[in-house]
């Protein structure tokens, strides 16, 4: 079956199953602290370095050593505590839950279990134009493992990783889409990015995903038995594997199977997944509380410091721009896709005199400034033009100095070589022409040149009136105020 | 407290990767049962209204702060590592796809 007649056949399948059925998904999402130094050690912690240059005998697990938790990694954790509204502990507890892998050399993983850092919190996602809310059930702190490879018949060790700080968010099961969850990742994504918490950088694993997928009739209050996927690291994947996950759950059940508890792996060449053998899942983590680690105590004190430094979230913004500014919701939502943009446009708002441009504001930034940038690849941190050369930009088009099309030509310029729009505007001689005077003069020297078209246009010719104001924008080399150009021509061509 | 089945005395050698042959499992199964009466003479003591105790010195996690200092030297830090590719660690394949 050709790939197209293929999607859209899955496409209606599913309408029809989601009909019937509810699917219920929970997300647990790995991120990474961006720390300098390990959690328990001072390992620096550095994505592509030399294979096993980053450990310490902590990292390796030597008899004898002692863990001594990160001043950084707890503020981070923090700083997404309070911005997804956690309820924080005062004092909360690490504990070793253990496994055997190569990846870890202790035999167990600092994690943290019945004790949570965070617990009750929340992720505001954006879904259309407006907000929807999952709640979180806990943020935790744990260390990463190292970095297995497969190779044949064996399999590499990276140590690297081992011991570099994470906070594990783990949703409600609340989830009721792919899409939703794939959405669950982005605003988790550029909530940590938001905070300077996480690069998250999915391709290097700074951000990971596992999904929690049941389904249940619409209507069920119980929730069905779930399979747990992994290796999910990428927002497209996250949606692609839930989409199929619901879709084979649906069919087992409808065929009058049973689901099987258990881990699936995403395998995302073939797009498909397939069971890990349960040999491997058959974990028995034995937590208790880690006796190397006293309780962790959050104080006032340090609440007081992170509260301070917290900045507005994406989501409160994205309402902001739209309620405050007048702005539309695609604008408002790519504003908030990144701490930068949102920042940048603040900066602009407030250079402008006035508050009534935010619409145009955000047209001339996310135009002229953002295709300029793109066509370079640069980041909005790294643009040539601060925010208020831009704005002064805007004013020269709002008081009508110079049309909105010299415009783009001064910001072209001005994004090139630096020099103020209005200097530029003065050198090239380009400021509008609105005096009424000027523009008759013009208009009644076009007008007699060309008397046809001048009766044509009487006539009913209607297009004819754009070759006029053509004519007029080529006298003044385009510096004619378009609007007065408009209403002098009628008032002169007769209707 | 009773003793422990010889099915849980499996399950806990799977998880500790320990192969014990059938006279071990006996021998081991009785063994950690005495141990496991020790801990009975221990909960039988009334606890109620004492609140858990984690740690034996009532002290609060101390932080360190976020500065790296070098790490071992490659060759150092694999002085342990059975077996070698370069500085990677060589081990028996685990499950493919896996990696977490």
């Amino acid at each position: 079956m050709p790939e197209q007649i293929e999607k859209q056949t899955k496409q209606t399948e599913m309408e029809r199953m989601l009909e019937t059925w509810e699917p219920v998904i929970g997300l647990e999402v790995h991120v990474q602290l961006a720390t300098r130094s390990k959690a328990f050690s001072p390992s620096a912690c550095e994505f592509g370095a030399p294979a096993n240059s980053l450990t310490d005998p902590v990292v390796l697990g030597m008899p004898g050593t002692l863990p001594v938790f990160n001043r950084a990694a707890l503020e981070l954790a923090l700083k997404l505590g309070v911005a997804t509204g956690s309820q924080i502990r005062a004092r909360s507890r690490f504990a070793r839950k253990h496994y055997f892998y190569p990846d870890q050399p202790k035999g167990y993983q600092i994690s943290q279990y019945d004790e949570p850092l965070c617990e009750k919190g929340h992720v505001d996602l954006i879904v259309g134009g407006a907000i929807k809310r999952i709640k979180l059930e806990r943020i935790h702190l744990e260390e990463d493992a190292g970095k297995n490879t497969h190779v044949g018949a064996v399999s590499h060790v990276d140590l690297n990783r081992a011991g570099v700080p994470l906070v594990e968010v783990v949703s409600a099961p609340e989830i009721t889409s792919a899409e939703e969850a794939a959405e669950f990742m982005r605003a988790l994504h550029r909530l940590v990015r938001w905070l300077e918490i996480s690069e998250a950088d999915m391709e290097k694993g700074q951000l990971r995903c596992d999904a929690n997928v049941s389904i249940r009739l619409r209507g069920e209050d119980r929730l069905g038995t779930r399979t747990e996927l992994k290796n999910i690291n990428s927002f497209r994947f996250v949606q692609n594997a839930v989409e199929n996950e619901i879709l084979r759950q649906i069919r087992i059940v409808e065929s009058g199977g049973r689901v099987t508890r258990e881990t699936r792996l995403w395998d995302a060449d073939l797009g498909q997944s397939a069971p890990m053998r349960s040999k491997e899942e058959a974990n028995d983590y034995r937590y208790f509380p880690d006796p190397d680690l006293p309780p962790l105590v959050v104080d006032g004190a340090l609440m007081g410091g992170i509260l301070k430094k917290l900045p507005e979230l994406p989501a409160a913004r994205f309402e902001r721009y739209q309620k405050q500014h007048g702005l539309a919701v695609d604008d408002a939502r790519t504003l908030v896709s990144d701490r930068g943009l949102a920042d940048y446009f603040d900066a602009l708002v407030t250079a402008h005199p006035g508050d009534r441009s935010g619409r145009m504001l955000a047209n001339w930034m996310l135009t002229e400034l953002l295709g300029a940038l793109n066509a370079e690849g640069k980041e909005i941190t790294q643009s040539p033009v601060p925010a208020a050369t831009l704005s002064a930009l805007i004013v020269l088009v709002e008081n009508g100095t110079i049309s909105g099309k010299i415009g783009k030509e001064i910001f072209a310029e001005t994004y090139q070589t630096g020099e103020a729009p209005l200097a530029i505007v003065d050198r090239r001689g380009v400021r509008q022409i609105s005096d009424e005077a000027a523009l008759w003069e013009v208009i009644d020297r076009v007008v007699a040149a060309n008397p046809k078209q001048a009766d044509g246009y009487l006539a009913g010719k209607d297009q004819l009136f754009g070759f006029f104001v053509g004519q007029v924008m080529k006298e003044t080399q385009g510096r004619a105020n378009p609007s007065m150009t408009s209403d002098l021509l009628r008032k002169r061509l007769g209707r | 407290m009773a003793e422990l089945t010889r099915k849980e005395v499996e399950e806990l050698a799977l998880l500790a990767r320990l192969h014990l042959e059938p006279d071990e499992l006996d021998r081991i199964g009785s063994e950690l049962g005495t141990i496991l009466a020790y801990f009975g003479t221990i909960a039988a003591v009334d606890t109620t209204d004492v609140p858990p105790m984690t740690h034996a010195v009532p002290v609060d996690l101390a932080l360190r702060a976020d500065d790296p200092a070098p790490s071992l030297p490659v060759a150092e830090a694999l002085r342990g590592a059975p077996k070698r590719d370069g500085d990677l660690i060589v081990v028996p394949a685990i499950i493919p796809g896996s990696e977490s």
